[in-house]
């Protein structure tokens, strides 16, 4: 029988079953069920593979890079803006190459599910001039896998690999292959290519270069990109990954009638697209994301009206893809939506009963009429809901660390008191370093870490910072009398507002850690927690 | 053969075990599944849906398209209503009269069921109680599988075999329990429809 996995699970087992010796990975939606599918795989277990969570995506590439190095194969996850964190690793290993295979998945989430944008990670790999890939159901990322790896190591590139949220997280059937074996140690025979002097840097960028040519010949020859012709030429449709099933579920049975290019494979095969082009009067171009294939589309061809996409308004800039969005814009939908009846209202995300943040952010609320309602900058994870009604707490979340530096900026230009208020797991993972800015001026913020031992959003995985934040800040340079801990409770909230006053009147770096685990955490994971924290002390 | 099924309910409802059966009970039919599901941010007592897609050829688009659903099953009776541009014409409506309040402008519960009933084809359990009186409240899921069963098209002995599959790692008491809680959905719904002629 097959086996019932998301598109995250089948990329997962595929990447095992091709031979993986470890993933590295930060959690972030859609993608974070890849690397736990691997964490919790017996036969992980049994190969050895690594799969401990990084503390950020840039410190999990770098980890990966260093396994490809010795000549094993390595893969790194993170979700969309985790490859901006990871950006500067990720542009630099273009150039140096890499010796055992390295993928880099990346799960873009089109319509912001969980989002604060809707980059489109194919800009990440056209910039980095490597190959990208992106499969258009669970069995192809199954299987596209061992694909990537061999693809990597003949290359020598690092390859991306391109999900979206509905194939991350959408179940089917899936095949299971013939597992490879894990690759022996094998240095690479010349280490100065990994040596980015200039000098160095230089001859390999040439040969990145120079390289380009031979990607777009194993696109154009690639299996995932294939290229039916109908002897009816009206429309051709260019789908890429993802978008071609929304094109085969409106076409259905006429499949015949239009000449359909899929595209998993980039850079674009340029020749099966001068083919289209020329078979067809009109060109659909259905892509999930930005438009990236239209906008290419139009520099290789004059005669612009003919191309068909978001650009040219036939289908939305924005948001993701459905298969009416695209049945609308091949003119086979027609009619305007069913309503929603409007008895139905809104019911948007909001933290879970009994959570801590929620206590931490009554007690917030608390001073913000003596200090105004524009003075807390927030970050990224479950208490970023603090932005909404009922709460409305926090004014600003923009990425990953932000709410400390954001916070000192606003210090430096004289708001008066500026409030950070950052999670565990997001502290280690982008708000030590701003920290440290902060101390080195000692800028006038108070920094609140809301502590619940988890990193909440994406399922309550294990975080880095547990038992490690008083040291690390005091390490930092923390002053001692200026680092306090409440527990945010109800019957507690007198004694965290005047911890938060006094606090708030300090010319300098306060840090108020708020402790409480997780509701959602399991009691083993509780009990997991405080083992780990025993064996550090 | 093709069934499109939406599941709905709020984060943390339980839909998505109801998906599971499904999806276990069609690959041991050797049947093709697509099922989408929601994690992340809107996970947290959030509007939540999964779109479960069964057929006897390749399924392409994991997404139902408008209109085309054959059943929306849901938990919970105003996140049911949120899903009706996705019913066909003559598809069905199976919901769990009880209410999920975690927003202050909830609607009348009889205003939403006036709704309800304005499609001809609905059926209104009271799974949650049906569970409790069964031993656990946790249950309704499968009192509401119970009750649409008979507009699946996948055999009793398979969504009895897939229930056991699934709870398998928890005790004997909980695979009894839940066989339990699905015969009783049956039973109800055919007591109040003509839904065992549908088929």
């Amino acid at each position: 029988m097959k086996s019932l996995l998301l598109g995250n699970e089948a990329l997962a087992q595929g990447s095992i079953d091709a031979g993986l010796s470890g993933v590295y990975a930060y959690p972030g939606t859609p993608s974070t069920e890849i690397t736990e599918y691997i964490q919790k795989s017996k036969l992980a277990k049994e190969l050895k593979i690594h799969t401990t969570w990084s503390v950020n995506e840039k410190t999990a590439m770098e980890a990966a890079l260093g396994m490809s190095y010795v000549g094993k194969r390595a893969m790194v996850v993170m979700k969309h803006v985790g490859l901006n964190v990871a950006s500067d690793v990720f542009m630099n290993m273009a150039v140096s190459g890499v010796n055992g295979g390295l993928v880099v998945v990346v799960a873009d989430d089109p319509s912001m599910h969980s989002s604060q944008n809707e980059q489109d990670s194919r800009f990440y790999g056209k910039f980095a001039m490597i190959p990208i890939l992106e499969p258009s159901n669970q069995q192809e990322a199954y299987d596209v896998m061992s694909y990537a790896f061999d693809l990597s190591e003949e290359l020598k590139l690092p390859v991306l690999l391109r999900l979206v949220t509905r194939l991350s997280h959408s179940r089917a059937g899936i095949e299971i292959k013939e597992r490879r074996k894990p690759n022996e140690v094998n240095l690479p025979s010349d280490t100065s290519r990994f040596a980015l002097l200039p000098m160095n840097a230089k001859k390999q960028f040439d040969l990145l270069v120079n390289k380009q040519d031979i990607l777009i010949e194993h696109s154009e020859n690639s299996s995932l990109n294939s290229l039916k012709l109908s002897n009816n030429s009206s429309i051709g449709i260019i789908a890429c990954g993802l978008a071609y099933n929304y094109v085969m579920e409106n076409i259905g049975e006429d499949e015949s009638s239009y000449s359909i290019l899929k595209i998993s494979q980039y850079p674009l095969p340029k020749e099966k697209i001068k083919t289209l082009y020329g078979h067809c009067d009109e060109i659909f171009v259905i892509e999930e994301g930005y438009p990236i294939v239209e906008e290419l589309l139009h520099n290789y061809f004059d005669e612009n009206d003919k191309i068909k996409g978001k650009l040219s308004g036939d289908l939305p800039r924005t948001g993701e893809l459905n298969p009416n969005i695209v049945g609308r814009s091949l003119g086979l939908i027609k009619g305007s939506d069913k309503p929603i009846p409007s008895i139905v209202t809104p019911r948007p995300p909001q933290l879970c009963e009994g959570c801590g943040h929620t206590d931490l952010f009554n007690t917030i609320n608390e001073v913000i009429p003596e200090i105004g309602n524009k003075n807390v900058f927030g970050d990224i994870g479950c208490y970023a809901l603090g932005a909404l009604p009922p709460l409305n707490t926090i004014n600003a979340l923009i990425d990953m660390g932000a709410s400390i530096t954001m916070a000192k900026g606003a210090a430096d230009a004289g708001l008066e008191p500026a409030i950070g208020v950052i999670g565990d797991s997001t502290f280690t993972h982008s708000g030590m370093t701003g920290l440290l800015d902060a101390v080195y001026e000692n800028s006038p913020i108070t920094v609140i870490i809301s502590d619940n031992s988890a990193i909440a959003m994406t399922g309550a995985q294990e975080s880095t910072a547990v038992g490690r934040l008083h040291k690390i800040c005091l390490g930092i340079g923390v002053h001692p009398d200026h680092l306090k801990t409440i527990v945010p409770l109800k019957k507690n909230h007198d004694e965290n507002v005047e911890v938060l006053r006094n606090e708030l009147k300090y010319k300098g770096v306060s840090v108020i850690i708020s402790e409480r685990p997780c509701v959602r955490l399991s009691r083993d994971q509780k009990a997991e927690i405080k083992a780990r924290i025993a064996s550090l002390n | 053969m093709k069934t499109n099924i939406i599941l709905s309910g709020v984060g943390g409802q339980g839909i998505l075990t109801i998906a599971a059966v499904l999806d276990t009970a069609a690959l041991s039919d050797d049947l093709f599944i697509k099922q989408s599901e929601v994690h992340g941010m809107s996970q947290r007592g959030g509007a939540v849906q999964s779109h479960v897609r069964i057929s006897d050829q390749e399924i392409f688009s994991d997404l139902i398209p408008e209109g085309k659903a054959d059943l929306i099953l849901s938990v919970e009776p105003m996140e049911l209503l949120r899903y009706m541009p996705f019913l066909k014409k003559d598809g069905w409506l199976v919901t769990d009269s009880e209410s999920f309040v975690n927003i202050a402008n909830y609607p009348e519960k009889n205003d939403l069921f006036d709704q309800i009933k304005k499609h001809p084809n609905h059926v209104i359990v009271d799974a949650t109680e049906i569970a409790k009186k069964i031993g656990n409240s946790k249950a309704a899921n499968m009192v509401l599988l119970g009750a649409a069963s008979a507009i699946i098209p996948l055999s009793e002995e398979s969504l009895i075999e897939a229930i056991k599959k699934l709870f398998q790692r928890k005790s004997e008491r909980i695979i009894k329990l839940n066989l339990e809680a699905f015969a009783e959905g049956k039973k109800v719904a055919e007591g109040i429809t003509d839904l065992a002629t549908h088929t």
